[in-house]
């Protein structure tokens, strides 16, 4: 039996509803998470922190406050686990890199002081790539993360961790965030619902930040109206954020049932090629059929530059990331290597501190940067980011969402791809919305040759999250039941 | 296109980037960073002269709050994770060859 089919939990709405009813105690739902943390944690590794105590500690207050008359919040009682880039008061945010050794942020981010206020539980702090640097959690200081669906592959990354959570029933729901596709990725590989919201839309306070113009945090769930739940929880304009949206949050829950008749369903010619493999481009095109059964009008379009999306991200993430890691030189926080000067304790500490990708990603950012090179790669980079938006705004002209495959392939093993720019190429699906600044996510749609989940991705324009998210529920409806899906 | 990154040219960027290579990996890295480079040329061969460039996905401009006091870190909480302290303020090695 797999950790995922030991794991099967109760949805976020369910639990929400019967705790604020008094119908359950949130105490006894995570006794039930943690009883599954117990079983399964040791094989899997989802987590770099549990906070058991903080958690039985939460869960009796919401208990007490139900007992008392008062509701809660939309979360009530429900377990959730947030990605260790996420700053959490008292507790360590490691970034799953040795440079942070010993950091106990002084705050909150924004996104973890919403989802307690909301009444959520908090169960532990999940492993990710060092800085959310890669596709597959195996470059976290601490050890990899292993997929629950099959415990030979990886969760796909860097949001490894919060996915293998949610897909292991460790807890209800979780927090990620998604630079390149850092949530849809493992989302798509352990077979969970996973979001990036508009860039804007929710707060980046207290995220770590790897590549600012890019980086978004947002929802790991079981299901798509988990996934709406926690987003509008998180969701809504931050003044400590300067890059929030001042702006009402689109409402989701409450048109989730509205259904897809009439809707304009364009499935993108560039992402459903080359470098595919058939079997995913089979549910694809299975799932661009469910739509149009459900009454969406599906039709092929072109988005030519979303070709160019890998080159243009591999050139803007590591230069923002260059100055970004900047700020980890042994002064303030984390790791200090000792040496007799300030500039040689920096780099000793540096080099001590940081893993492999990390380093690559520095040095190729502050190449791309450096004088004499800027205009060829980080100008040209820019540039071609208005592309990605001319084609993606031609594309909304007549379309109301895109579609596409997550991923080209379903997970693979731990171990298997040691060259950089392979592991890159997990992405090409996923980064073209992050440089426009769109919203995506990514649904369950039944399997690979392997067995394995298979994950299809609805994309949409900025604000466009309620009609993706309707697209994602009639998806989820027509989807081939499988195995392990915590329903 | 561009000249081809060189171990000279990694040894440099590691340099300004205080990060600390040996020669092998120096030589690992730049063939691998060689080959991400080489996959951008298709970025590069682009005219894009007429195209002006995106820093920022969604464009606000001004972005300003009121100007009233608020409450801030206390200095002995945004001290409690330096490496050193003293005196109120963050400690390090001696900067510029001076004695401390």
């Amino acid at each position: 039996m797999s950790a995922a089919e030991a794991g099967s939990a109760d949805t976020a709405v369910r639990i929400a509803a019967a705790v604020r009813a008094g119908e359950r105690s949130a105490v006894d739902v995570l006794e039930a998470h943690l009883a599954r943390i117990d079983g399964g944690e040791a094989e899997v590794h989802a987590f770099n922190t549990v906070t058991v105590d903080a958690a039985r500690a939460a869960a009796a207050a919401i208990d007490e406050r139900v007992a008392a008359g008062e509701d809660p919040g939309p979360l009530a009682g429900v377990p959730i686990a947030i990605k260790d880039n996420l700053c959490t008061r008292g507790v360590a945010t490691t970034c799953s890199s040795k440079i942070l050794e010993g950091w106990v942020p002084p705050y909150d981010a924004t996104v973890v002081e919403r989802v307690w206020a909301s009444g959520a539980v908090p169960v532990g702090k999940t492993n990710l790539d060092e800085f959310a640097m890669g596709s597959s959690t195996e470059n976290s200081a601490f050890g990899p993360t292993r997929n629950p669906r099959d415990l030979t592959k990886v969760p796909g990354g860097s949001s490894g961790g919060s996915a293998a959570a949610v897909a292991g029933g460790f807890s209800a729901i979780s927090l990620g965030s998604d630079t390149g596709g850092s949530i849809r990725q493992p989302a798509a590989f352990c077979g969970v619902v996973g979001v990036k919201p508009t860039y804007g839309l929710v707060s980046r306070y207290g995220l770590v930040a790897f590549a600012s113009s890019l980086d978004q945090v947002g929802p790991f769930a079981t299901t798509v109206a988990d996934a709406a739940l926690l987003l509008e929880a998180i969701a809504g304009h931050d003044p400590a954020d300067a890059t929030s949206i001042p702006q009402e949050a689109p409402k989701l829950v409450e048109h989730l049932d509205d259904g897809v008749a009439g809707l304009r369903v364009g499935v993108v010619t560039e992402l459903t090629g080359e470098g595919i493999s058939p079997d995913v481009l089979a549910r694809v095109r299975e799932a661009a059929d469910a739509l149009a059964a459900a009454g969406a009008t599906v039709e092929e379009v072109s988005v030519p530059a979303v070709a160019y999306g890998l080159s243009a991200y591999y050139l803007i993430a590591p230069a923002e990331a260059s100055s970004n890691l900047a700020r980890f030189d042994g002064v303030r926080y984390g790791l200090r290597v000792d040496a007799p000067t300030t500039n040689e304790m920096m780099v000793a500490s540096r080099t001590a501190g940081f893993g492999d990708e990390v380093k690559r990603r520095i040095m190729l950012g502050t190449y791309a940067l450096s004088a004499g090179y800027y205009d060829a790669f980080y100008g040209q980079a820019q540039k071609v980011r208005t592309l990605i938006c001319r084609d993606f705004d031609a594309a909304y002209e007549r379309f109301d969402v895109l579609l596409s495959p997550t991923t080209p392939t379903t997970a693979f093993d731990l171990g298997a791809i040691a060259d950089p720019l392979t592991m890159y190429l997990n992405d090409i699906c996923t980064i073209p919305t992050n440089l426009a600044g769109h919203p995506a996510m990514s649904v369950p749609f039944g399997t690979g040759q392997d067995g394995l989940p298979v994950g299809v991705q609805v994309l949409a324009p900025a604000l466009g999250e309620q009609a993706m998210f309707r697209t994602a529920a009639a998806l989820e409806a027509a989807a081939p039941r499988t195995t392990g899906a915590s329903k | 296109m561009s000249t081809r990154i060189t171990s000279d040219d990694v040894a440099h960027v590691a340099q300004l980037a205080r990060l600390e290579l040996d020669p092998a990996q120096v030589e690992l890295f730049t063939g691998q960073l060689a080959a991400i480079l080489e996959h951008a040329e298709d970025v590069e061969a682009l005219d894009l002269a007429d195209v002006a460039p995106t820093s920022h996905p969604y464009p606000l401009v001004n972005v300003l709050r009121p100007d009233e006091v608020g409450a801030t870190l206390p200095n002995a909480e945004a001290l409690a994770a330096a490496p050193q302290a003293e005196g109120g303020r963050f400690r390090v090695p001696t900067i510029l060859g001076e004695a401390p």
